[in-house]
């Protein structure tokens, strides 16, 4: 489904993500962790392209991300992404913010749109929210329109960019238990995130990351038991003690 | 007590009509450089903004230029200018709409280059993520967004653009203050006429920035 190839991108002198590789099949959880500015989110921008990178490949549903004639806009409509700050249009209600993509993109008719946006509400249980504006509403619940409105699209996959890591610690479990929904429904997800408790019950995989390398890709299991590397080992330690 | 009664305020009343006349070209002027400037300055701005390198030098080169140059000779440039290459005289109405629109381009355009800067990068992502194209995130993402942003600014800018159509009567348009300048002249009372007058420009630029301000306090709530 998703086939990193040996991917490096640099900020002008500087290298943010050094030879980059791994695949994710169709169905499987990945998550993605690490210290702070080892280009955990440069990686997953890179993904849908929203990040231009200087060497090696992406490939999503068999189309090259890397291609400059790749139709990068309807390559996107298909794969969702999450923010870590939520990131839903302030202008528009909740139901314009889900239905937007739909009908401009997608080219689905008003109503029909409307439905899908209703029913995906009622799914992370915000129907009773449909006409506020976004900054009415709580981060967490703003997280899960941010979910709603990923989903409204039908994507084949979807990439999430520490999606709990902004709310308040009373709200992550709310978002959380939509991803664990949809992971259990067979959605193909790569999420950068710290929750060791969401990666240790939902993920197949996890990625280590420090310094735009990707140090340590593993079964769960394997990750949580013994980590190869001492960075990560470190990093496991310092997260799971609080 | 002299000094008063050298004052005959009465020849306002049969001017009125005329001076309205005046005022409606005043009005369409602002209005159409308003629209027309906000129009053509966002697309300078995106210009600027774009990763395409000519396009920026050229939209920074126009929008500096513009800038730099008094009013008042844009004026009367184009007024001269614009026949020469059409080849058919202009009146002064038409070279003084289309030579506001320009002028005032230039100026929108750097307010709402700060207006699309400032909407959070994020917001183009979540816009592009969502498989907008580029002008499809501009339209339904940011420059709503940066349009509402700079809105009490645009106004202001406005305000100005009402006050400087007054130079078009250099070049012989008949607004507000042209119209002031020949009923002052066939009264024989041009200091009445231009007291009225600048009543009137107070007036509405007094209650467009009363606008602006309620306008200010409500963005600021709703932010
Ligand atoms: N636009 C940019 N220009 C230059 N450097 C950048 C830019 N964006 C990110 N970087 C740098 O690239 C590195 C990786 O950033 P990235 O945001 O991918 O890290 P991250 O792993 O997501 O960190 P965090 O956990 O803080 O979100 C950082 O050192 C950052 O400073
Ligand atoms: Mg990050």
């Amino acid at each position: 489904m998703i086939k990193i190839a040996n991917i490096s991108k640099w900020y002008g002198q500087f290298r943010v993500l050094t030879d980059c590789s791994t695949q994710i099949t169709k169905g499987e959880v990945v998550v993605v962790c690490g210290p702070s500015g080892s280009g955990k989110s440069t990686l997953i921008k890179c993904v849908n392209g929203l990040e231009p990178f200087q060497q090696g490949d992406i490939i999503v549903n068999d189309i090259s991300i890397g291609d400059p004639k790749t139709n990068l806009p309807q390559l996107r409509a298909h794969v969702g992404m999450v923010f870590q700050h939520f990131e839903l249009f302030p202008h528009m209600t909740i139901t314009q913010n889900l239905t937007i993509g739909q009908v401009k993109v997608l080219g689905r008719s008003k109503d029909e749109a409307h439905q899908r946006a209703l029913q995906l509400l009622d799914r992370v249980g915000l129907n009773s929210q449909a006409d506020k504006f976004p900054g009415q509403l709580s981060g967490g619940q703003q997280q899960r329109v941010a979910i709603a409105r990923a989903l409204a699209m039908d994507p084949i996959c979807m990439l999430f960019d520490e999606p709990t890591s902004a709310l308040d610690p009373e709200m992550i479990n709310e978002v959380l238990d939509v991803m664990v929904g949809l992971a259990n429904e067979g959605m193909t997800m790569m999420v950068v995130s710290h929750e060791m408790g969401f990666a240790r019950k939902v993920a197949n995989r996890v990625i280590f990351m420090d310094n735009g390398s990707i140090v340590e890709d593993a079964a769960t299991e394997e990750f949580f038991g013994t980590p190869r590397s001492e960075r990560a080992q470190l990093f496991l330690s310092k997260i799971l003690s609080h | 007590m002299s000094f008063f009664t050298q004052f005959d305020f009465s020849v306002i009343a049969p001017s009125l009509p005329f001076l309205w006349e005046g005022l409606k070209f005043t009005a369409k002027l602002t209005l159409i450089a308003m629209a027309g400037g906000i129009f053509l300055g966002t697309l300078l701005a995106l210009a600027r903004l774009s990763s395409i390198t000519p396009l920026a030098m050229v939209a920074t080169w126009y929008v500096n230029l513009m800038r730099s140059i008094p009013l008042l000779m844009v004026i009367l440039w184009f007024f001269l200018v614009i026949p020469i290459f059409t080849g058919k005289p202009m009146g002064a109405e038409t070279s003084a709409i289309i030579t506001f629109t320009a002028f005032e381009a230039a100026y929108f355009s750097e307010i709402m280059r700060a207006g699309i800067q400032s909407v959070p990068r994020g917001q183009v992502y979540a816009g592009q993520a969502l498989g907008m194209t580029y002008w499809q995130t501009m339209s339904y993402v940011v420059l709503p967004q940066a349009f509402r942003n700079m809105l009490p600014i645009l106004l202001t800018q406005t305000i100005i653009l009402f006050q400087d159509t007054s130079l078009v009567y250099a070049i012989g348009a008949k607004d507000l203050l042209k119209a002031a300048e020949i009923a002052g002249k066939n009264y024989g009372r041009p200091i009445e006429m231009y007291v009225f007058v600048a009543l009137v420009y107070f007036v509405i630029c007094f209650a467009l920035s009363y606008l602006v301000k309620h306008l200010q306090a409500r963005t600021a709530i709703v932010r």
